[in-house]
């Protein structure tokens, strides 16, 4: 026996969502680095660990159901297992199905690969009353059977002595597959075809090395075309071989009334139960007849709907309504750290203050304003985990499936959008995260691209500006048209791609197991949200802090002209210079003196009137004038005048204050005026007046890519004129938009081009992240813009030709919109008139 | 085939009614998956379906002779759902046409 190796490496296999990653993180740790295969653009996950002997790599393969050659992640992960061999598999197995993952697990044993069976999310099965004798399984399979949690890291220290004794037995490089480890699966009527094939392939001495034989002899019998092409690769008398399968097959069918393939997969599944038989206990036999009680009423034909919409009206008042409230709480907190920050920064100059101090104050409100939905999320995210864990989204996506599947997406293209906020305002970025489980692989495509269209939070501001400006009369139709239209515009959207540019996309069924009902666990539910939440958070702390700062740098630079700042300055100084006038009476005049003195006095007056109206007692009133009279003794008689000559004082500053105020405002604008942004923002004016868009929404346009939320952020700044008289934005904007001829239609064109408006750059990551190409990032950039912009310069040039109002262009445009989701809805899907391709070496029929 | 009949007919009535009506073809004759009724039982006698699709039918149980037990179908009648040994499983009618079985 020749000694063990001392450096191994490890396969890591099993089926989707047996908690393969948990596992590969269980034992790896941190050590980890990601790869592609060759060839191929799939994941190729690697780490490794060292104990006793040496070091172990772990490869992480791409979690499939078997071993077959129909998708690529198949291929790829049997073409690793062929080509590199590694030194044992550790094959994953989700516990709460057993019978199916054992598929997996004879075909690796077929492949004569010694096997470490990794029994995940026991826990799991024992909560739903299967209790599996894994010693018992592992002594019928012949391998080592250790039970798991990765969750909790519970297994880690079995796994890894079991894997080394596994990987003892050292093959020399050019050496054939080692004959069988562990249980050899009897295919009855079918083995003396498979020996008869098993000996010609022996005749191959290439064969011999480059591939498990039974196996082979297996998959020609199943028609594997894979395993074809690595017979021709590999024997010269291929031909000969091939006759003999084919004539195997034909003599078998005509004896057994049934193909080989389907016949080996029969044993493999009558295998699978006797193993489940012997080794499961069944503990709680009535969970699966509960599940179904309630599915009798809660899935029921006519009933299912209604309790659907009541689910979503559900998550809708909890979150949105009840989660907007939490905001009033923790707004205050979030105000507090701007004050604060303002605090530790340099003063306000008079007119200009330091980049230091506005770039800084900029990146607190950028932050904040996305900070402030945080409560709204975590809500949101529960509640969606709830329907999650409990089972009842899986029957959300059986609901919905045959709506879905009319425009080419997949029942289990809910979650994504329900995430993205179908209905309420959620966000695209973990709906685009949800997007991976679909198993489509167009629909999953189709759904990334469509996800966007979603309802986002971050839009909801502009919509409710403009609807209370523009539609104050009409605020509920408008609401339920927004939160419709675009569902509808996704749906007609996901139909054009996926009968174009998508076409050629592999297709997959909607086959999903229905779960069980299973009563969530706080901890999980917790968990699921806090980790979704977090997500957002750090899109909050990276993205979008980057890009506020080059949005700051965009906005502000390159700055006024000269002349036109010595034109704000000059007008500075003359008020200033009428104020000393006005109080040279005084007696106060002396200490006002100086420029600094009256900067300050202006500076402490502001925030003074701030810590005056945030105080909500009469008590906190008071500890605010004891502080301020604390700090500055010589002008407090300032803020709070007693006797005239204060008073008169008083009422200069204040004048003095909003001249101030009108001058930062008018620098404020101008700069934008003059900004990179208003340059393009201008630019854009002769394609975007089709739309009736004018430079400034050009600007807030532009600036929303970066997030959605500043495009009311910067709006605000836009529509400054008023904003020192305490006018809200909304009545800003509407007073300007009189003087400018801003019409509802316009706003509605707005609003309609903001609903199909290109993802944010965060979400346009997350695209680039889960399609795993730059192609479709720009892409989700570029159609949205361009498809966003020709309906809403359509539906506005249209309108105002037509003389439609506002209110019936929404009116016009839902019924066509629905109409054209509804004709399309008819058209019959490309992937249904391809026949169903048959695999090359089908047997022929007998 | 009269032994076939018999057999037929000693099912549990009561457990599928719509079984013994004649135009759910509830002689033992092969038909297509979608054509069972619901509550009724059949055993799976091959797929028409090849490839990816056939073979994701089999990762998910629908193998040869399993028995499969048609649930409910969904609102707008599509999908439907299904029982396969001890778990229940949804499909598409456009799959579901794929598979012949015959009443168990």
């Amino acid at each position: 026996m020749s000694p063990a190796k001392k450096n191994i490496m490890i396969g890591l296999a099993g089926q989707q969502n047996a908690g393969k990653s948990t596992i590969f993180n269980m034992l790896t740790g941190a050590n980890q680095h990601i790869a592609n295969y060759p060839g191929v653009t799939v994941d190729k996950k690697a780490g490794n660990y060292h104990d006793e002997l040496g070091r172990v790599e772990v490869v992480d393969l791409p979690g499939t159901y078997s071993l077959t050659s129909f998708s690529l992640e198949e291929r790829v992960a049997r073409d690793f297992l062929l080509r590199e061999r590694p030194d044992a598999i550790l094959n994953v197995i989700d516990a709460s199905s057993l019978r199916r993952g054992l598929y997996f697990t004879f075909q690796i044993l077929e492949m004569s690969f010694p096997v470490v069976m990794a029994l995940n999310m026991v826990d799991v099965a024992e909560a739903q009353g299967r209790k599996i004798d894994h010693e018992k399984l592992g002594r019928l399979l012949g391998i080592e059977v250790v039970p798991t949690v990765g969750r909790k890291g519970r297994g880690k220290q079995e796994l890894r002595p079991a894997l080394r004794r596994a990987a003892r037995e050292e093959r020399g490089e050019d050496e054939g597959f080692q004959d069988q480890h562990g249980l050899r699966i009897n295919y009855e009527e079918l083995e003396e075809h498979i020996a008869a094939v098993h000996e010609q392939l022996l005749e191959s001495e290439n064969l011999v090395k480059a591939v498990p034989l039974r196996w082979m002899a297996v998959k020609l019998l199943e028609g594997d075309s894979e395993a074809l092409k690595l017979l021709r690769r590999h024997h010269a008398q291929a031909d000969a071989v091939m006759d003999a399968v084919s004539a195997a097959t034909a003599a078998f069918q005509g004896k057994m009334d049934i193909t080989p393939a389907d016949y080996i997969v029969t044993c493999r599944d009558r295998l699978a139960a006797s193993l489940v038989e012997q080794c499961v206990e069944v503990t709680k036999a009535d969970t699966v007849r509960f599940s179904e009680k309630i599915d009798r009423v809660l899935l029921h034909r006519a009933f299912a709907p209604i309790f659907l919409v009541l689910t979503v009206y559900l998550i809708y008042e909890l979150s949105i309504v009840q989660g907007y409230k939490l905001t009033f709480l923790t707004w205050p907190a979030l105000a507090w750290v701007r004050t604060f920050v303002a605090g530790l920064l340099p003063d306000p100059g008079l007119l200009h203050d330091t980049i230091l101090r506005s770039m800084s104050l900029w990146m607190v409100d950028s932050v904040n304003t996305l900070l402030n939905y945080v409560p709204i999320f975590l809500i949101l995210f529960a509640l969606i985990a709830i329907l999650e864990d409990s089972g009842y989204m899986a029957r959300i996506a059986f609901i919905l499936d045959r709506v879905f599947q009319s425009f080419g997406l997949h029942g289990q293209s809910t979650l994504p959008f329900i995430l993205g906020g179908v209905f309420t305002g959620g966000c695209a970025v973990p709906g685009i995260m949800a997007t991976k489980g679909i198993p489509d692989e167009r629909s999953r495509l189709a759904t990334i691209l469509t996800v966007p269209y979603m309802n986002c939070l971050a839009k909801i501001p502009l919509y409710t500006l403009l609807v209370s400006i523009y539609f104050a009369a009409y605020k509920s139709y408008l609401m339920l048209f927004i939160s419709t239209i675009t569902i509808i515009m996704a749906m007609i959207i996901a139909k054009l791609l996926t009968s174009t540019i998508l076409r050629g996309r592999e297709t997959a069924p909607f086959v999903m197991e229905m779960p069980n009902y299973h009563m969530p666990t706080l901890m999980g539910v917790l968990r699921r949200a806090v980790d979704r939440t977090w997500v957002y958070i750090k899109k909050v702390g990276t993205i979008v802090v980057a890009v506020a700062v080059v949005v700051y740098v965009l906005l502000q630079f390159p700055g006024l002209p000269t002349e036109r700042m010595a034109y704000f300055d000059g007008r500075m100084d003359e008020a200033i210079a009428t104020f000393r006038e006005n109080i040279q009476e005084t007696p106060y005049a002396e200490i006002l003196s100086d420029d600094q003195a009256v900067l300050n006095l202006l500076n402490i007056a502001n925030t003074y009137r701030e810590a005056k109206l945030a105080a909500s007692t009469q008590e906190a009133s008071s500890a605010v004038d004891d502080r301020y009279e604390a700090l500055h003794p010589e002008i407090f008689p300032l803020l709070r005048p007693r006797d005239a000559d204060a008073r008169t004082i008083s009422r200069h500053l204040r004048g003095l204050s909003t001249e101030r105020s009108n001058l930062r405002t008018a620098i404020r604008e101008e700069t934008i005026v003059y900004s990179y942004f208003g340059t393009m923002g201008r630019a854009l004016e002769p394609v975007t007046q089709y739309a009736g868009f004018d430079w400034k929404i050009n600007v807030a346009l532009i600036s929303s890519f970066a997030a959605r939320e500043s495009s009311v952020a910067t709006l605000g700044v836009l529509f400054q004129e008023g904003a020192d008289e305490s006018l809200s934005l909304e009545e800003r904007m509407e007073r300007s938009g009189e003087a400018t001829g801003f019409t509802p239609l316009h706003a509605f064109a707005l609003i309609l081009f903001f609903a199909l408006y290109p993802p944010c750059l965060a979400t346009t990551i997350m695209v680039k992240v889960q399609t795993g190409s730059y192609k479709w990032m720009l892409f989700s950039i570029i159609f949205p813009t361009v498809f966003g912009l020709a309906v809403a310069s359509g539906v506005f040039t249209i309108s105002t030709w037509l003389g439609l109002s506002g209110i019936q262009a929404m009116v016009g445009f839902y019924f066509l919109a629905l109409g054209t989701a509804i004709g399309l809805s008819f058209l019959p899907d490309p992937a249904w008139k391809k026949p169903a391709t048959p695999f090359p070496h089908a047997p022929k029929e007998a | 085939m009269l032994h076939r009949f018999r057999k037929q007919n000693a099912m549990p009535v009561q457990e599928c009614p719509s079984c013994a009506h004649p135009a759910q073809g509830g002689n033992g004759e092969d038909q297509t998956l979608t054509k069972v009724a619901n509550g009724c039982r059949c055993r799976i006698r091959r797929h028409r379906a090849h490839g990816a699709i056939r073979q994701r039918l089999l990762d998910l149980g629908f193998v040869p002779n399993a028995e499969i037990e048609m649930i409910r179908c969904a609102t707008l009648g599509d999908p439907l759902e299904l029982r396969v040994g001890d778990y229940y499983v949804t499909l598409r009618k456009r799959e579901a046409d794929l598979i012949d079985v015959r009443a168990a």
